[in-house]
Order: C-alpha cells, then sequence, then structure tokens
C-alpha cells in the first residue's frame, strides 16, 4: 500500500456530543483507496459512532466527512450508500425473517433502475429480466461468501457467524467502493474467523476499501495495513500494525497505565 | 401454502350466485366483499411496511364521494361569483377518479408524516378522516352533508362485443366486487413479491439495515401509502354506485375497524390473511341474524375475534402456513460454511 495513495474517506475534524458526553473529540484521519484500515479502541471509545457519522445515521456536531472529496454532510444514510459506502451492524446484521436469497435481494433492489413499479405490477418482460439477474447475481454473491447450502433458510436461523456473512453479502450487493465492518467477528470461533480474514481480503482484492472495527487484535493485527486508535474519543494513534502494537499510548489505553509504565521498563532494561 | 387459498376461494365464490338467489345474502356477500377490499389495500400498508392506518376508512369515503360527484356532476360556488360547474361523467370514469384521487390523497398523508415514523402515521390518519368526514358534513353546497348524495347512477360497464352493461341486478354487482377484490388481490400479491415488496419488508423487519443498503424510506412507505388508499378508493366507488346513497357516515372509524380486524384475524404480512379474515368477518354478522338478538350477535362477534387472536396470535393463515410447514419433512441442515472465494460473483 502506497503512502501517498489518495485518501477515498477523509474524516475531517469530526465531533460529536450526545447532550454533555463527548463521544468523538475532533477526530481527524484518511482512509487510503484500496488499503485495509482498522478503527480499534476500548469499548465506549467512540468506534461505533465515527461509523454512525460516516455512513450518515449521525450528524456531526462539528467537522465533516468526505468522499473522493465530497462532503457528505446533510446527506441520509440511504444516499450516502448509493454514493459508494456500504456498512454492516455491531447487533443485527440480518433481516431475520427473510430467506438468506432474499436478503441479498434487498440489497440488490435499486439494480435495473428502469423497470417502474407499473412494470412490477403488471411482470412485463423487463421486469422479469431484470428480476432474473437480481437472482442470478444474489445467487453468485451467496456463493461466493460460502452460504449457498443455506441460501433458502430464514436468515433469524442462522448461527452468529453465518448472519455476519449474509450481513456482508447484503452489504456486497451494493456495489459499494468502500465497506465499513463494524465488529463483524464478535461471537466468531477460530475457524469461522480465519475464514472471515481471507472473506475481507478477497473482498479488498476486488477493489473495495475496508474500514474494520474489531477488538480481536491478533486478528486485526494480522489483516490490516494501518491502524487508527482511538481512546476516550480522541484519536491516540495511527500506523501500521507493528507501529501500533509498540505505541505506548495504545498499550496505556488497553492495559492500563501501570503496564504501560512497566512495558516501557522492560524496553529499557532490554536496551 | 395459504396463497393457493385465494383462488380456490374465488372459484367457490363465481359459483356462488348460481345457486344463491336470496338477494338478502347476496347483498351481505357484496357489502363484506367491498370491505374485504379495503383491507386487502390496508394488508399492504400494514401487513408489509408495518405502519397502521386507523383513518383508512377515509381513502374509501374519499373514493365513494369522488366517484358520485363525478357522476352526479355538481355546481359550487368557490368565491364571489366564480363557481365550478361539474357536468355529470359516466361512472367509470367515476370509478378511476376515485381511484386517482384516493392515490393522490394517500401519497400526501404518507408525505406529511413518513419523516417521521411510529405513532405519527397513526395519528395523521385518524386526524385526516376525521377532517374530511367533517368536510363532507358541512360542505353542503358539494356533498348534501347530512341529507346525504343521493341517486347515484348505478356503474356501467363497456364490454367489447356486448357493448355497455349497466350493472342493475345484486348479481352483477357482486361479480364487479369480485373482480374488482380479484384485482386488488393480484396488485398487492404482484407488488409483495417484487423488489419495492422487499424493501418494504426490508424496513418493517430492520430499518437502519434496510436503510444502510440504500432504501429510501420515506418514498417506499410513501409509494405504499398512495397505492394502498388507490384500492381503498376503488372499493369506495363500487360501495357508492351500488348503494346509490352515501353520507358523511362512510367516515365512521367502526368501518376502519372492521377492516383492521379482517386484517388481523386472517393474518397480516400474508396474501390470504384479509380475504380470509374478510370472509369470517364479512359474513358473520349476516350468519347470526336470524339466530338471535343484535346485542348477541356483536357479543359472539367479539367472541370470534378473541378466539382466533388467542389461538392463533398471528392470525389464520400464518397459523396455517406454519401448520403445513411442519407436516413437511425439515430440510436437513448442510454443513458448516465455508467462503468460496475463488469464484467471481
Ligand atoms: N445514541 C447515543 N446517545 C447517547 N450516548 C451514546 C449514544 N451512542 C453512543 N453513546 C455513547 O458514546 C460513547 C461511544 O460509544 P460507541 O461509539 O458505541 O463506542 P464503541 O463502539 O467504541 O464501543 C459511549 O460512551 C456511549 O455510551
Ligand atoms: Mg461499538
Amino acid at each position: 500500500m502506497s503512502a501517498n495513495a489518495a485518501p477515498i474517506l477523509s474524516v475531517d475534524h469530526v465531533g460529536v456530543r450526545f447532550g454533555g458526553l463527548v463521544a468523538i473529540a475532533d477526530l481527524h484521519f484518511d482512509v487510503r483507496e484500496g488499503e485495509i484500515l482498522s478503527l480499534i479502541g476500548p469499548n465506549g471509545a467512540g468506534k461505533t459512532t465515527a461509523f454512525n457519522v460516516v455512513t450518515g445515521f449521525l450528524k456531526p456536531t462539528q467537522g465533516e466527512v468526505r468522499l473522493r472529496g465530497t462532503s457528505l454532510s446533510g446527506l441520509s444514510p440511504n444516499r450516502i450508500n448509493r454514493l459508494g459506502l456500504a456498512r454492516t451492524f455491531q447487533r443485527t446484521s440480518v433481516f431475520p425473517n427473510d430467506t438468506v436469497t432474499d436478503n441479498v435481494l434487498i440489497g440488490l433492489h435499486r439494480e435495473d433502475r428502469g423497470a417502474s413499479l407499473l412494470e412490477a405490477i403488471f411482470n412485463l418482460p423487463r421486469e422479469r429480466a431484470g428480476e432474473a439477474a437480481r437472482r442470478e447475481k444474489a445467487r453468485a454473491l451467496i456463493d461466493w461468501v460460502g452460504l449457498s447450502a443455506r441460501a433458502n433458510e430464514r436468515a433469524g436461523a442462522l448461527s452468529y457467524g453465518e448472519q455476519r456473512l449474509v450481513g456482508v453479502a447484503l452489504a456486497l450487493a451494493t456495489e459499494p467502493s468502500m465497506l465499513l465492518l463494524d465488529e463483524p467477528v464478535s461471537g466468531m470461533n477460530a475457524s469461522e474467523t480465519q475464514n472471515f480474514v481471507r472473506l475481507i481480503r478477497s473482498v479488498r482484492d476486488r477493489g473495495v476499501t475496508i474500514l474494520l472495527v474489531e477488538h480481536d487484535m491478533p486478528m486485526v493485527m494480522e489483516v490490516s495495513d494501518r491502524i487508527v486508535a482511538l481512546n476516550h474519543g480522541k484519536l491516540i494513534a495511527d500506523g501500521t500494525p507493528d507501529e501500533i502494537r509498540a505505541d505506548p499510548a495504545v498499550i496505556e489505553a488497553y492495559l492500563g497505565k501501570s503496564a504501560a509504565a512497566r512495558e516501557a521498563e522492560r524496553e529499557a532494561a532490554h536496551a | 401454502m395459504t396463497r393457493y387459498l385465494p383462488p380456490a376461494i374465488l372459484v367457490v365464490l363465481a359459483l356462488l350466485p348460481l345457486v344463491l338467489k336470496d338477494p338478502y345474502l347476496l347483498n351481505a356477500l357484496i357489502t363484506g366483499g367491498i370491505f374485504t377490499i379495503g383491507a386487502i389495500s390496508l394488508n399492504l400498508l400494514l401487513g408489509y411496511t408495518g405502519q397502521l392506518s386507523l383513518g383508512h376508512i377515509a381513502f374509501f369515503g374519499i373514493g365513494a364521494y369522488a366517484s358520485a360527484l363525478t357522476t352526479l356532476g355538481f355546481d359550487i360556488g368557490i368565491f364571489g361569483d366564480f363557481r365550478i360547474v361539474h357536468e355529470g361523467w359516466h361512472p367509470f370514469a367515476g370509478f378511476i377518479v376515485a381511484i386517482l384521487l384516493s392515490g393522490a390523497c394517500g401519497y400526501v398523508v404518507g408525505r406529511l408524516s413518513f419523516r417521521v415514523r411510529g405513532a405519527y402515521f397513526v395519528i395523521v390518519t385518524i386526524c385526516f378522516a376525521e377532517v374530511v368526514r367533517l368536510v363532507a358534513l358541512n360542505w353542503v353546497e358539494l356533498t348534501q352533508g347530512p341529507l346525504a348524495l343521493t341517486a347515484i347512477p348505478q356503474m356501467k360497464i363497456g364490454f367489447p362485443g356486448l357493448g355497455e352493461i349497466t350493472l342493475r341486478t345484486k348479481a352483477q354487482n357482486y361479480y364487479l366486487m369480485l373482480a374488482v377484490a380479484a384485482l386488488a388481490y393480484v396488485v398487492v400479491a404482484r407488488l409483495v413479491s417484487s423488489r419495492f415488496g422487499r424493501a418494504m419488508r426490508g424496513l418493517k423487519e430492520n430499518e437502519q439495515l434496510a436503510i444502510s443498503v440504500g432504501v429510501n424510506a420515506t418514498r417506499t412507505l410513501t409509494v405504499a401509502a398512495a397505492i394502498s388508499a388507490a384500492i381503498a378508493g376503488a372499493a369506495g366507488s363500487i360501495y357508492a354506485h351500488y348503494f346509490r346513497i352515501i353520507d358523511p357516515d362512510v367516515f365512521l372509524f367502526t368501518y376502519t375497524v372492521t377492516m383492521v380486524i379482517m386484517v388481523v384475524s386472517g393474518g397480516k404480512g400474508a396474501l390470504a390473511g384479509p380475504v380470509i379474515g374478510g370472509l369470517i368477518f364479512g359474513t358473520l354478522p349476516v350468519a347470526l341474524r336470524p339466530y338471535m338478538a343484535p346485542e348477541a350477535q356483536w357479543i359472539v362477534y367479539g367472541a370470534v375475534l378473541i378466539a382466533i387472536l388467542f389461538l392463533m396470535p398471528r392470525g389464520i393463515a400464518p397459523y396455517l402456513d406454519d401448520w403445513f410447514a411442519s407436516r413437511r419433512r425439515a430440510p436437513a441442515r448442510a454443513p458448516v460454511a465455508q467462503p468460496q472465494l475463488e469464484g467471481q460473483p
């Protein structure tokens, strides 16, 4: 990943306040085209809030977010999705009462916008052709995330890890240029997590930039090109996995001050 | 499974006038059928988008008045000497105007209320129905107010080759009701199985997720409200030309409640739901009448409703669907997911 690649997303001095609580303060970072960038930080650091600002679910109290230089201020989440940003959610990632196929089809609902409501009601040829194309796309996406055996099951009946995959397929159905994943592997076992890492990489290889929030540190260190660390709504570090691993502010945020101090002493002793 | 039920019901109902000659029963079936069309339209909103229109009768009543006035003609003063004079048109034009005007009202109500979700739509629709009722009651020059619009012409329909037929008999009106009901059913069925319907269901199940994948919530719900209102308007038009008299009581809240009962008992969000609910609660009052006093009839009506909702909380059609599904063998579960990353989607 070349350091001077153009930023696809710029989070420009964003602040969010909930009443008196400062959830994010002056957050400032870029995501470069084609990279896998992780946003880490302890619980309550403001990661999900940052996602909500970027995807238009929250209006920032200050600053703005730009996608390829275009300000996203004031745009609704569905408009932002159309501009090429897709996300998954920390809690629910599926439409539980629909089948896996129907879930992905909801993500494909904007395909072939030419066919109108009346064509749908009269089931005209263009609507039928569009529907066949959408079903084929859905099938391919479901295959691709490895859920073809579950295609006709109710999404809500799937295991937690499988639901995460449905969420990713659903988000990818909107053909985003950037995908935001909020704690996608929490609740997954080790082999599911390994599969998910492969999936993230192959999504990136299709040209989709990834912004990842995750608590699983080994996974983050393995998959990320770059990491941004948050604590109490403030950016405390920005660098490669190796730099972040060695960063005293990050260690302190995760392990507390005494641990950080001990770490520093040990480093000094070895030097 | 239960979606195969309505075509079967349609066949039975289409043959019914051949054996059923009693005009009283036929009248009851027509009335019940007209409100079932209203229930089918309500199900589109309540069942598939989860939005409760508690003023749904407004769209029905607007359709009834629009169709009647288009057919009868009117002469009203707007201000000073300026008057709007309309000569009566063909009743079928009234039917079309009813659909368009009710649909437009549904669109406006949706536009106004779907920016903010939750109870807002419920409140706006209730208020809308009450306002429309007051207009019908007080704009005497146009609507005759409480004196009612009378002598509304019977519906006329032109058939290629057959010429124009005026629907005079109960049987003819029965078939008109049945045809419009079947049409309403097909429109709703097509719509909910299309991508528009999927967007609606997505909003109902997980609004945030639906919006995040690009569903325009306001637009989707507004379109659903417009189509739902247009169908209710069609039902109102049939009502006006069949009974040939309408007064502001057509906007009473009880009629909305009747449609809600039909949808909820039959099963909201199931295509067959309002059809089953409409059959039961459309014919129950008539079926009970020979056997008991009016008070007792309403007690039985309530008891049947409570029994259905107690035994089948999601309604009859979903209950039957579950029952059919459980009789089929559960499919064996496939092994754990493995991403197939080689292929390109
Ligand atoms: N809608 C909200 N209203 C009030 N406070 C909120 C809201 N959303 C998040 N917060 C608060 O903002 C802070 C950041 O939360 P969040 O972004 O969810 O953290 P993270 O995802 O990093 O765990 C927390 O203190 C949380 O309680
Ligand atoms: Mg979070």
